[in-house]
Order: structure tokens, then sequence, then C-alpha cells
């Protein structure tokens, strides 16, 4: 499998009315490995969704290029600076799967034709469609609402409904835009552990972005924190508390261990402390 | 403390009350049970309660068909009285009455020789004909002219230039062009027409969330899927509020189409018996046009509550 690399990337976005330019992003070098569940966590405003839609494809670096195993995702080409790209993707792809902040959903269309869309694109039978869209739906908690138009349902089945479009796409790699943000807190839990099984089973590269401490540290095989002002990553993290749910089975257990608790502190400091600084300039 | 006192509420009634004792309920107990004029028309602008299955503030809401009957029924009464008391010459303004026997007459027998049948036919000929042209060509241009930017050059200064023009201005050009017969009525109702159906389904295309393309591009989607699939159901809301404007604009320029050399049309049928002055066949002939176009728009917007149900969700 192909690794997702973010060579000397920086991302400015012009001042309005000739004020001072916004530097979203400064000197990005970040590397996703094949299977590695990564989770960026960080105050607003630090660049966090810039480097998820970078990713993506929906924008181009100012600087820096990103490239997906061989090939080349976004930046000027970059074929002579020693890495030997052999195509060049530029911009989305479905081996890039999105879950979006505001789950961007397709009103004409109801829950099941939604959620088998991007298989529709790619030609793929009805049959099999309804099928694969089926076993998603059913895995978030959706499966009495095939038919249902999605303007109808609440924001947080709304959400489900986008994650359950984009498992059923079956990317690559997922990117995930603080996709559990507006779930109450039990579905919340429970898409969390069904995300970690998903990654599990498939060792798909994840990149998630999230608000939640918690959440964070619970996910993450790497979390980096990053910091406004310019947009950068600060810190990084190995951890395996997603490891030990996947062999114990219990959340809870998990998130109640002392060294779970330990961390929570120690990123918390981290966080606050940069609030801090930033509340003094 | 003394000022933390006048503070709480029940002290500053007392102060209103000893301050301006017109305004207390014990002097006018009338208020409690009716409010006086100036209240009740300051509640019809206020946000009021909420009946149940409504939003609180939302702009514009509540019924307003009874006020819509009682708008029509003084209005027809207004009309009634004044020329049944004689106070108006019915050269002037003929009674309903009168309007409504010519209806009957021309409907049997006919005006200018055609009977109202045929004059109602050869008007919705010439401005449905127009609005199917319109349809299948302002459409298909204004949604190019959304995705495209050579459309968009080329078209844009032609439509912007000639569209707040009056029909009445170009006529004579395009009877010029191309002559007294049926073609020069139908183009210059298409002219009318394609304008605001070209920049309505233009307008339409701009307004898809670029978040829907993304997401369809991130599942694999083509430039002509995302077209397909996204950009054009997206647009299809503004492309019918575009035909119900301009199916509006057409029976508008009706009049200035049939102004030169028509046997028949209501616009002609107007004309014709304003020359003569036979008021009430003007006014008849008006009635009809609002009708047909008031029922056509009627099933537009049951059309649009039928295609686009998550319109404004």
């Amino acid at each position: 499998m192909s690794k997702l690399q973010i060579h000397d990337v920086s991302v400015v976005y012009p001042g309005l009315n000739g004020g001072e330019q916004v530097r979203a992003l400064s000197d990005i070098n970040f590397t996703i490995d094949p299977g590695e569940f990564v989770v960026a966590l960080g105050a607003s405003g630090c660049g966090k969704t810039t480097l998820l839609s970078l990713m993506a494809g929906f924008i181009s670096p100012t600087e820096g290029f990103l490239t997906l195993g061989d090939s080349q995702i976004s930046g000027l080409p970059r074929v002579a600076c020693g890495v030997d790209l052999q195509d060049q993707i530029d911009g989305p792809g479905k081996e890039r799967g999105v879950v979006f902040q505001k789950h961007a959903l397709l009103p004409w269309l109801n829950v099941v034709e939604n959620t088998e869309f991007g298989l529709k694109l790619q030609g793929v039978g009805k049959k099999e469609r309804r099928e694969r869209a089926a076993r998603f739906l059913k895995l978030v908690g959706l499966e009495d609402f095939h038919r249902h138009p999605v303007y109808q349902l609440s924001g947080g089945m709304q959400q489900r409904v986008g994650i359950a479009r984009a498992l059923t796409n079956d990317p690559k790699m997922l990117l995930l835009d603080e996709p559990l943000g507006a779930l109450d807190a039990l579905t919340r839990e429970v898409l969390q552990e069904l995300l970690l099984d998903v990654w599990k089973e498939t060792q798909k590269m994840m990149f998630f972005i999230t608000h939640s401490v918690e959440e964070a540290l619970f996910m993450a095989s790497r979390l980096i924190i990053m910091s406004p002002r310019p947009g950068r990553i600060t810190h990084e993290f190995r951890l395996d508390f997603n490891e030990r749910f996947l062999e114990c089975r219990d959340a809870r257990k998990v998130k109640s261990m002392p060294e779970f608790i330990t961390m929570r502190e120690e990123v918390l400091s981290i966080i606050h402390g940069d609030e801090t600084v930033g509340g003094l300039h | 403390m003394i000022a933390t006192k006048a503070l709480t509420p029940k002290a500053t009634m007392g102060g209103g009350k000893t301050a301006a004792p017109a305004f207390s309920k014990e002097v006018r107990p009338r208020d409690k049970k009716s409010p006086t004029l100036p209240q009740r028309i300051r509640n019809l602008f206020s946000a009021g309660p909420v009946m149940p299955g409504e939003s609180y503030g939302a702009p514009g809401r509540g019924k307003s068909l009874a006020i819509s009957v009682v708008t029509a029924t003084v209005l027809l009464l207004l009309w009634y009285t004044v020329t049944a008391a004689g106070w108006i010459s019915p050269l002037f303004l003929p009674s309903p009455v009168a309007v409504v026997e010519r209806f009957w007459e021309i409907l049997t027998d006919g005006f200018a020789g055609a009977s109202l049948l045929e004059h109602t036919g050869w008007s919705m000929y010439r401005v449905f004909g127009a609005f199917a042209l319109a349809m299948v060509t302002a459409i298909p241009i204004g949604i190019l002219m959304g995705v495209n930017r050579v459309a968009r050059g080329l078209f844009d200064p032609i439509i912007e230039f000639y569209r707040p023009l009056p029909p009445l201005a170009y006529l004579p050009l395009v009877i010029i062009w191309l002559g007294i017969g049926e073609v020069s009525k139908i183009v210059l109702i298409y002219m009318a027409i394609f304008a605001p159906m070209a920049l309505s389904a233009r307008a339409g295309v701009r307004s898809v969330a670029i978040e829907q393309i993304h997401a369809a591009y991130s599942m694999g989607a083509s430039r002509w899927q995302v077209i397909r699939y996204i950009i054009l159901k997206s647009a299809l809301p503004e492309i019918l509020t575009g035909m119900r404007i301009g199916v509006g604009f057409g029976w508008t320029t009706l009049v200035a189409a049939e102004m030169v050399a028509a046997q028949a049309g209501l616009g002609f049928m107007v004309l014709n018996a304003a020359e003569f002055l036979v008021t009430d066949v003007v006014i008849m002939g008006i009635v009809v046009i609002g009708i047909i176009a008031y029922l056509f728009d009627m099933l537009m917007r049951y059309a649009e509550r039928k295609l686009v149900p998550w319109k404004g969700k």
C-alpha cells in the first residue's frame, strides 16, 4: 500500500482588501503511513481543515506538494526534485473518501440513494449498490431509514449517512473533518468504535479531525497537535489506546486507564498553554 | 442599597404608575379585554404568539387567503356600486354585469371576425410556442453560461444589453427583419422570455454548494457526472422559478406582439376594442389574459412542489 506524503507545504490566503496575508499552514512536512490512524487536534483556525482539504485535493498549496504513493495529488509538478512520480492525479479522487463537517448530502436523493451514490458514479449495478449501501447503513444504525428524504433527518442522522456514504465507496484513505461533532454522546461512542473496527478490518489510512481530546486519544495511532498563526504541527504522539480497545472491546475501561488520564492531562495542558499564548497577542 | 432596590421590576412598575397614571390598568380597565386600535396595528407587525406547528418570528407567518378574498370582494362591490349608481360613464368603466354579458356574447358570436376561443387559442399558441422555444434554448444556454467561462463571456453582453429594453422598442426592427407574420410575433415574445429564463438557469448553477461538488469528485465523479448529477439538480429550483418569471414576461409582451397585422388574439381583441371605445371588451380581454396567466402559474407552482420538494430546506 502507498503512503501519503506532504512535502514542505505552505498555504497562504491573500489578505482582504490588500490587508495582511494569512498564513494558514506553514512548512508542513508530514507522512501518513499505510494503515495509520492519524488524528489532528487543535484550536479553531489552526489549519486542520486546510490540511484535510489539501489531502483531499480541494485546494492547492502555495508552496510544496503532496503525493500519494507514486502519484502527485496537488502542488506544482516536482518531478525534478528527487521524488520519482509516475503520474499526477491533481485534485480529488475516489481513493480518498471524505466525510464533511456539514454532511454535504444531496437533498434530491433519499438516504439509500445518497449512500450508494459513489458506486452509481462508477457504474456498479443497482443490486450490488443496494447491498453494499444497506450493509453500512445497518452499521451506522439507519437500516429503517432507507427511503427517507435526507432533509427530514436530524443533524446527527445526516452525519451518519455521510459516514455510511464514504464507507460504501470503499476508499483507500478516509479523510474525516469533525465527523462526530454533531452527534449525541451515545451515538458518538458507537461510531468511534465502528470507525476503529472498519480501520482494523480494512487497514485504511485515516485522517481524522476533532475538537475532543478524549476522542483524539481514543482513536489515534498517531496524534498531531496543531497551533494557529501560522498553522503548524507542534506536537506528535504515538498512541495505542485504539489497539487496546480492539483487544478488550471495553471503551470505558480504556478511557479510564491511568495512562489515558495522564495523557489527557498532558494534551490538555499543551492546548491550554497555546490558548493563553494566543490570547495574550 | 437604594440603587439596587430601584432596579427590581416591582419598584419600576410602581414608579411608572405614579409618574404616568393615564397608562395604568386601574384607570382604563377596558385595555384588559380588547386592545386599542394602535395596539391592534402594532400587533399586526409584531412577532406575536405562535400557532401550533408554526415557528416564532418567521417573517410573513400566518394565512392570508381570507384577507385576499375580502380585498377582491370589496373591489368588485366598489366597481359595481360606482357603475350602478351612474357616477362613472360606461365609456370609462362599464359595469361588471355588462362585462359578463359581453363575455357570453363574444363567446358565442365572436368579436372582430373571430370567436373568443379563437382569440384565446391564437394567443396561447404564440405565448406557449415562444415559451417552449425558450425552454429548449434559454435553459441550456443559461446552464452553459454557469459552467463555462467562454459561453458566459459570449452570451453575457448580448443578454444584458437587450434585457432591459422594452419589447416595443425593438418591435419595429423585428418586423423589418422577419415580416408581419407569425414568426415575428413569436420571436418578440420569445426574446422577452429568453433573458429571465437564461439568467435564472445561470444563477441556479452558481448557487450549487461547493461541498456537494467536492463530495462528488471525492467519490470518483467525472466533470460530466458532476454537471449531470449535482449541478443540474441543484439548479432545478431556480430554473423552475425562471420559467415562471419567463412566462409572465411572455404574457406582458403579448399585446405588443399582436399590435401589428394580427387577425386574432386576445391582445389584438383588446387593442381593436379600444380603437372603437368598446370598453367592456377591453376589460373582458384583460381579465381573460389575467386568468389564463394565473392558472398557468398555479400549474407551475404545483410542478415546483412535486419536482423540487427539497427547495428551501
